[in-house]
């Protein structure tokens, strides 16, 4: 066998918090052959990035490689001098971000950026890597490859970004390209576009590619091989679909099994209900710009909605509507059969309880001053008008309703928990109003796997006890599949399908839901190839352009 | 460009909005002075009918609200009206071609306080900025902790302070440049320069910390973006990620910062112009002050509000204009 391209012996990483090194990595040895694509998965804090970045030679701010060797094509990384690793970062190792709107610099167009590495690197002249440049647009299936480039960063879309990204690397001809979570950000139907762009980029040029990211159905589709990271130790590394077919360490197998959860299916909705929450021809604007056109749908009393649909076809603005922040400029919103106000200030108190909210981000919707009790006591002591001992009786309840023991954590700042938990304090917080509907925005989609599938347990108990009715929004379809009663498909401000989950997940669908069901990735590594099949290549490319 | 358009005239309007309400303030805030232009000419000993008869001629026996709307539509005409002092003059001689208007008794003032603050503003600028992209690039090092600690200690200074020190090292120790910078109509470029240039230090020291500051802290500041640290995975230099990746997004406070330290530079030189008995405006409020010779001070209070204002606008725009989301819309 040739020698490895990259070489990483008993890598030691350490990151600095309150003037101590904690290790983030603990010993990992990783290689890679010329041409081949290894996948890297784990949880967040697994080390994957970190790890990406080792291999480059590269650590951040407040972060060391402590021990062990990096060899690339027979350089030392860790020991080469900086004017040596900068000739070979950008031209023949290069690094393809999670983020391309963040990674772009927003001040220069895109094709001079694409440009700088091949010219600082000698590697090429302007005119020749311009042409270039247009020439991996195309191949990219970018819309209007020639022209593209001279935009700007914010004048271009998300999935595109990500490809000129992927051109941009690609740029000096790389030997290894380091793809970090390059999809997770995107839409499932933008994702298909860029993950085949970049395997039919690497495959084409024999680039050899590490590939991180926590999706496993996308890394069975990116790569040869797989390593599964859990807090920076390997737990293992096996080709793709032995990985798939029989992982050998209980917690590979445990990752493979969240995908298996589903909420029984509940009776059908006796006719001549009166739901629960009801949208009536709804229309909304941000300014001049309309953003719903005509909505409406029902939510029954003790039934999960999800709703489902790209960024930007009007699910939060719909949740918005519901809650008053955003009044609609046609249409109502009843609850129970009467007619809410359209703005939250004319509710009534009673009005504002029954409806509560959940959010994407715990991070951000939890005041970071304040102490779990404070915020759970809050809504308590506003909605029910608890004070003193029955209002701690009563947040200690919450607390465990949401399986957090009370007394440790009832004084402790949001700073001090994990992502699931403060997720955990938002549910509390909305329950603490006692309502009878919750809207949930993307509450899973910032967490890991096995951390969501938690909160969708405890949200699927809380409805059980509790006769809850969420309306659950997400553009996720695997949580559709494992917790919704109905579906309804959102599109550009209007529902485009909806329906009890069986049917809607059952053909014939709608042009759009069929797009999108068939978008999700699955643990198949045959299942893009097949799908790209199927829909025939330029069909994508259209889409795409379609789109934009 | 649409869009720019309509914020450049949105800024614009309430540059004039409020240069109309500092007119009001300088009015009123001028009156208030205790004394008057006739009290001051006529010392101590004047009869009250002589008093009167000054005031009477000044016009300073109108109310308030009369006297100012008159001077406003002056104003707007381009009329700041006639220094009380020549008119008084004048008036003492028995003829009217004495009498000077307040426009020609500032304009070649103003023009030597443009001149100095021109002269400043083409040393510090440069200087401020690349000293900024310097500790930026050397951060925390010995470099960057000796450019904040100079700029600290000249920007805590009293500018007399400076200025003396200046005068002692420059001129007097070695007589490099005059201690004096009496310039005048008709001089020389050159020696315009040469007699300017003491002042000009002295201003440079005393405006370049904050800039320089500015536009470290701007720059760190973005040094965490994730475009940033792509441009290091690419392979940039240290220097290049700095002044290509860096720099054109840190413009905005940066030209702020500026914009502010150029407006000082015409509004707050009264003490280092009376130390260098330079001839520009800021002496000339100050005399003005000294003997209540209202229409000038007015004026000058004007000038130096248009100033703020005018700059700070220009700023407004300029970060307006480096910001290609607004310079080339979706």
């Amino acid at each position: 066998m040739t020698e490895p391209l990259l070489k990483m012996r008993g890598v030691e990483i350490e990151g600095r918090s309150d003037e101590t090194w904690n290790p983030i990595i603990n010993g990992v040895d990783l290689t890679l052959q010329r041409g081949e694509v290894l996948g890297l998965i784990g949880e967040s804090g697994a080390g994957k990035s970190t790890m990406g970045l080792a291999a480059m030679g590269y650590t951040r701010d407040g972060v060391r490689i402590s021990g062990g060797s990096v060899e690339f094509d027979g350089i030392d990384l860790l020991t080469a001098s900086a004017a040596v690793k900068r000739d070979l970062l950008g031209k023949r190792i290069a690094y393809v971000a999670q983020s391309a709107a963040a990674s772009f610099n927003p001040a220069h167009r895109l094709i001079d950026q694409h440009v700088e590495a091949p010219m600082q690197h000698g590697v090429m002249d302007r005119s020749e890597s311009e042409e270039d440049g247009m020439e991996l647009y195309r191949k990219l299936r970018l819309p209007n490859p020639d022209e593209i480039g001279f935009r700007y960063p914010h004048q271009v879309s998300g999935g595109q970004l990500q490809r000129a990204m992927t051109a941009m690397a690609m740029s000096c001809r790389p030997d290894l390209i380091i793809f970090d979570e390059p999809t997770t950000a995107l839409d499932v139907t933008t994702q298909i576009e860029v993950l085949s762009a970049i395997r039919d980029i690497v495959t084409q040029f024999r680039t050899a590619a590490i590939y991180i990211t926590h999706d496993l159905a996308v890394v069975a589709q990116m790569s040869d091989r797989i390593k599964v990271l859990l807090k920076g130790d390997e737990v293992e590394t096996s080709d793709t679909r032995t990985m798939l077919d029989a992982p050998t360490q209980e917690y590979t197998k445990s990752l493979w099994a969240v995908r298996s959860f589903e909420r029984p299916k509940k009776p059908a909705i006796a006719t001549g209900a009166v739901p629960l929450v009801s949208i009536k021809n709804v229309d909304a604007s941000y300014g001049t710009a309309k953003v719903l056109h005509d909505v409406s749908f029902d939510m029954h009393a003790g039934r999960t909605v999800a709703v489902v649909g790209e960024s930007g076809s009007g699910k939060s603005t719909t949740a918005r509507c519901i809650t008053g922040l955003l009044p609609p400029t046609a249409g109502q919103i009843l609850l129970e059969g009467e007619t809410l106000p359209a703005n939250y200030k004319k509710r009534s108190k009673d009005q504002l309880r029954q409806v509560q909210m959940i959010y994407q981000m715990a991070d951000t919707a939890l005041n970071p001053r304040m102490s779990i009790g404070q915020i759970i006591a809050r809504p308590v002591q506003f909605y029910l008008g608890l004070t003193g001992a029955e209002k701690r009786k009563r947040v200690d309840q919450l607390l465990e309703q949401i399986e957090l023991e009370p007394t440790e954590y009832y004084n402790r700042l949001p700073s001090e928990l994990s992502g699931g938990q403060k997720q955990r304090i938002g549910i509390a917080r909305a329950l603490a109003a006692e309502p009878k509907f919750i809207i949930c925005d993307e509450v899973t989609s910032a967490l890991d796997q096995l951390v969501a599938e938690g909160i969708l347990r405890l949200l699927a108990d809380l409805q059980d006890d509790l006769g809850l009715t969420y309306m659950f929004i997400t553009h996720d379809l695997a949580t559709v599949r494992a917790i919704a009663d109905e579906v309804v498909v959102m599109k550009d401000g209007r529902v485009v399908e909806q329906g009890p989950k069986a049917e809607m997940f059952k053909p014939p669908h709608h042009a759009y839901t069929d797009l999108l069901l068939s978008s999700v990735p699955e643990m198949d590594p045959d299942w893009l190839t097949n799908l790209l099949e199927e829909r025939g290549v330029d069909n994508i490319g259209d889409a795409a352009v379609g789109k934009m | 460009m649409h869009t720019v358009l309509k914020i450049i005239l949105q800024r614009l309007a309430l540059g004039l909005i409020t240069l109309l309400i500092v007119s009001v303030v300088i009015f009123v805030a001028v009156n208030m002075l205790p004394g008057d232009f006739a009290q001051a000419i006529l010392g101590q000993g004047a009869t009250e009918e002589s008093v009167a008869a000054i005031r009477r001629d000044l016009g300073l026996d109108q109310p308030l609200v009369t006297r100012y709307f008159g001077w406003l539509a002056g104003v707007v005409q381009g009329d700041f009206g006639s220094s009380f002092a020549s008119a008084n003059a004048a008036s003492f001689s028995g003829t009217s071609s004495g009498v000077t208007t307040v426009a020609q008794q500032i304009a070649p003032r103003f023009a030597n306080t443009m001149f100095l603050a021109a002269v400043t503003a083409a040393f510090a600028v440069p200087l401020a900025v690349g000293l900024g992209v310097l500790a930026a690039l050397y951060r925390n090092s010995v470099f960057d902790r000796a450019a904040n600690i100079f700029t600290l200690t000249s920007i805590s200074s009293p500018e007399f302070f400076l200025a003396y020190v200046l005068i002692l090292f420059l001129a007097v120790l070695n007589p490099i440049f005059p201690s004096l910078s009496n310039i005048y109509d008709g001089m020389a470029f050159s020696e315009r320069l040469n007699k300017s240039m003491l002042p000009a230090l002295v201003l440079t020291l005393v405006v370049t910390a904050h800039m320089m500051r500015m536009t470290r802290a701007a720059i760190i500041n973005l040094l965490a973006s994730p475009y940033i640290e792509m441009a290091r995975l690419k392979g940039m230099s240290p220097m290049r990620v700095i002044v290509k990746h860096a720099l054109p997004n840190a413009l905005a406070p940066i030209i702020n910062v500026v914009a502010l330290n150029l407006a000082y530079l015409i509004t707050g030189v009264v003490v280092v112009e009376v130390v260098f008995v330079y001839p520009g405006i800021g002496q000339l409020f100050v005399d003005s002050v000294k003997t209540r010779d209202i229409p000038v001070v007015q004026a000058c209070c004007m000038i130096f509000a248009a100033a703020y204002i005018l700059l700070n606008l220009t700023a407004d725009i300029m970060s307006i204009l480096s910001n290609p989301r607004l310079r080339h819309p979706k």
